[in-house]
């Protein structure tokens, strides 16, 4: 905690930096759903700041581009909604999770086997493309919009709450035939990436404030429990809870 | 063009727990022993301080201590028929990378095997008849009892701090611990780790149906232990970041911190690690072991003589090197002979997810990788073979290992995979889910086993080793049978629902199931059945030792880590007393 890029006023220059940059992509109409475009104009012309000032930032993302944003950050928010049960993926980062893991070594398929020849075998065998990750993410949405545009003459992230679940139940159940990936690699691999997203560690952009921990009553990843898995035999017990930076 | 270097002793491949046992035995003799390393070299201080290491997507998703399959993975096929293709990406298993090999990433279940599991052939046909064993099943025996072997797992126990309690010294059965063991000679270094609430309901509910629960035998240390060398293990925390990760309690022992840095007590050791050895050079008649090629970090290559190699690699690993260095006659799986690739066996995880009444808590999140509640009632030859239909058995146990979330958070079948429907079942469910496991073991079959793959290479430019492995029916019916008892306790421990999970399905390389391979360089009696003699030395080339699970002959229903660190320990004092005296063929 000692880091002086962690210091306060730098925090508020990068919020100002940052807030510029989100309504200059609402206003292209690229990665911020337009309740949350509002919500950052809102935000500058009338609000005091608040108590968290990285709470309402727009994210920067470093792989997605502007399309592709938008339809991550639609699916997170349609595959786990914010509602009276607990927060949502969008609002707890995990569009920018994703992001970042498209990003990194493991969407770039550092640890892979990607030489060839390259054939299709049986579902036993597993997963047989020689595309990584992140090319398979890419291309799996440029897929599903361009299903989308067909039927609904809208990307993705134009849609209706109903109609994008009804697009991402299909993909789950294999009634649409995407042209470039197979609908099963794409669909899990949203799924999983977005699941990763919510109950990783927040050190990686999403489950901020360790919020999906709180809802389920994970007490995280900082206790020791010697002393207390006799004690609270079926009994509750909940803690914090604790993240890594939290215990740093 | 290999660079070659000064000779060496002894070469041995691989630094997990085989390769360190032998290297750390061996350090007395002060013989000049280079050991080879495919990975980094580690240590708990820097490599697995917490609270960085309770990182659940860096280490259980992205398998940070696991081969990296873009430098070398094997080919996979469920039959002969079919055409293998490449494991791209990890699921079935596991393999570490690193010194400490996968015993840095274990959970730490340290078993004995019984007195059957290491005489599976004659102690069947003994019972049954031969007419009992499928026509497919090369069902062998090990060619050492049980006896021979019990002080090298008492040494292995002691070293590792296994926490347990014994249900059979020295033939005296004691309730509360497994009284199917064989006879040991002592208790457990350590008592038994504290139970948890699954595990308490468990052990009542396997006691009141006649049944004889007792904790599984956990190298996770009950309490702070110093072990017979002088190294210090710290109390589990039972932190919930075991299985996978490294412990930076050092309480689950690992080859890091116990036997490698006791290897360096030789001032004529030496690690080379991020070393991946490539091949065994043999000599014109293809006898006699000269030298290992291997590629150091940066790829330049380097041949290393030396009078005898130690092959202590994964499975995987020693089956390949033994294949692509031509030592020991392939298996050719059309007639049924050679050995180097025969004799591959797996392991099969079934059972039920139970879901109790709302309101239990059964804290996942506390736990270790070992931490459970087990019985033998029908695993080993405790199941009656000619009555239900199949050879082996299967442990079944109940155990508290990880609450992270984004490997468990479970709903029922049936429920939604997301949505609001989802949200509201997982928090629902979390608290209130556990599982009756089933462990079993797997025989070896004619039409499973490892080659060399004709059409695909690995980053080194070497032909890639080929599984071809499937479930057979034998085994089907084992694990029929165990969901039923897991089922029947579940129940009794009072679960609301019980959910199975498992069908008949062929295998599949992608979901995680058990790093658990063995096989592949059984040793035995018969050289035509197996490409290692009783001292672990490959029949045709006398200066070459294999050491790991990949000389079981089949496997049974528990973790393998407890034999093979005892077959490496014997592995030391057969070359400290015999071969290193007077080299030669020992059999």
């Amino acid at each position: 905690m000692t880091d002086e890029n962690t210091s306060a006023p730098k925090l508020v220059n990068r919020r100002g930096v940052l807030k510029l940059v989100g309504i200059g992509a609402a206003a292209g109409a690229l990665p911020l759903a337009s309740g949350a475009a509002d919500q950052v104009m809102h935000d500058m012309h009338h609000e005091p700041p608040k108590q968290n000032p990285d709470a309402d930032l727009a994210p920067v993302y470093q792989f997605l581009n502007g399309d592709e944003a938008a339809f991550v950050e639609a699916a997170v928010n349609t595959f786990i909604p914010s509602d009276d049960a607990g927060p949502g993926a969008l609002e707890l980062g995990v569009a920018v999770f994703i992001d970042r893991q498209m990003n990194s070594g493991y969407g770039r398929g550092d640890r892979m086997y990607l030489q060839g020849p390259f054939i299709e075998g049986t579902p036993e065998q597993g997963y047989q493309l020689r595309m990584t990750p992140s090319e398979l993410f890419r291309a799996g949405i440029l897929d599903v919009n361009a299903y989308t545009q067909a039927k609904y003459k809208s990307t993705f992230d134009g849609l209706s709450e109903e109609d994008r679940v009804s697009v991402l139940s299909q993909l789950e159940r294999r009634e649409i035939e995407l042209p470039t990936v197979p609908t099963m690699y794409f669909f899990n691999l949203l799924l999983d990436l977005t699941m990763q997203g919510y109950f990783a560690d927040p050190q990686y952009g999403g489950n901020k404030d360790k919020a999906s921990w709180k809802m389920i009553g994970f007490p995280g990843v900082g206790v020791m429990y010697a002393d207390k898995i006799e004690a609270y035999r079926n009994k509750k017990y909940m803690s914090g809870p604790l993240s890594i930076q939290d215990l740093l | 063009m290999a660079t070659k270097l000064k000779p060496v002793d002894i070469a041995i491949v691989g630094l997990g727990w085989a390769g360190g046992i032998v290297a750390k035995e061996l350090a007395s003799t002060g013989l000049k022993i280079v050991a080879f390393e495919r990975g980094a070299p580690r240590a708990t201080n820097p490599d697995f301080m917490a609270p960085q290491v309770h990182d659940e997507l860096r280490y259980a998703r992205r398998h940070e201590l696991i081969q990296n399959l873009r430098k070398e993975t094997l080919t996979f096929r469920n039959d002969p028929s079919q055409l293998a293709l490449p494991m791209r990406q990890l699921g079935s298993f596991l393999p570490g990378e690193g010194v400490g090999g996968s015993g840095a990433h274990w959970s730490g279940l340290h078993w004995r095997w019984t007195e059957w599991e290491h005489k599976m052939y004659s102690g069947t046909v003994a019972k049954h008849g031969k007419s009992i064993i499928p026509a497919d099943m090369n069902l062998q025996d090990w060619p050492i009892d049980y006896h021979e072997l019990e002080p090298y797992y008492d040494k292995f126990e002691k070293v590792c701090g296994t926490s347990g309690k014994a249900g059979n010294l020295q033939g005296t059965k004691i309730d509360g611990g497994n009284i199917f063991e064989a006879p040991r000679a002592n208790e457990f270094p350590n008592p038994p780790l504290t139970s948890s609430h699954n595990m308490v309901l468990f052990e009542k509910a396997a006691r009141d149906l006649g049944y004889h629960p007792f904790p599984v035998p956990a190298s996770n240390a009950s309490r702070p232990y110093v072990n017979p060398d002088g190294v210090a293990l710290g109390q589990c925390h039972y932190c919930g970041f075991c299985t996978a990760y490294g412990c930076e309690a050092n309480a689950k022992a690992s080859p890091h911190f116990t036997v490698v840095p006791l290897a360096f007590k030789n001032p004529n050791f030496e690690a080379r690690t991020n070393s991946y050895v490539m091949k065994i050079n043999l000599d014109s008649h293809g006898k006699r072991a000269v030298s290992v090629t291997y590629l150091d970090a940066v790829g330049r290559e380097f041949e290393q003589p030396a009078d005898l190699v130690i092959l202590a690699a994964y499975v995987f690993g020693n089956v390949h090197l033994m294949l692509h260095s031509k030592i020991g006659k392939p298996y050719d799986f059309k007639h049924n002979t050679g050995v180097v690739g025969r004799n591959y066996s797996y392991q099969s995880m079934g059972g039920v997810a139970a879901l109790f009444p709302r309101g239990t808590h059964f804290n996942p999140f506390m736990g270790s990788g070992a931490l459970g509640t087990w019985i033998d009632d029908f695993n080993s030859d405790n199941p009656d073979f000619a009555k239900l239909g199949f050879i082996g058995g299967g442990g079944i146990s109940t155990g508290s290992n990880s609450g992270a979330p984004i490997g468990r958070h479970p709903a029922t079948p049936g429920s939604p995979r997301w949505g609001s429907r989802w949200k509201r079942e997982v928090i629902d469910t979390y608290h209130r889910m556990t599982s009756v496991g089933s462990q079993g073991s797997v025989m070896s079959y004619r039409q499973n086993y490892l080659d060399l793959d004709p059409t695909y290479t690995d980053s080194f430019g070497r032909p890639m080793l080929r599984l071809t492995f499937d479930w057979q029916e034998n085994e089907f019916r084992q694990m029929e049978y165990a969901r039923g008892i897991c089922t029947e306790i579940a129940q009794a421990m009072g679960a609301e629902q019980v959910l199975s999970r498992r069908d008949r399905g062929r295998y599949s390389i992608v979901p995680y199931q058990t790093t658990h391979n063995t096989g592949g360089t059984a040793f035995g009696d018969d050289p035509k059945t197996s490409a290692l003699n009783k001292y672990l030395q490959s029949w045709d080339v006398s200066n070459v030792f294999v050491v790991g699970s990949s000389a079981f002959p089949q496997n049974a229903g528990r973790n393998p880590t407890g034999p093979a660190g005892a077959l490496a320990y014997r592995l030391a004092d057969t070359l400290k007393d015999q071969y290193l005296k007077r080299p030669g063929r020992l059999a």
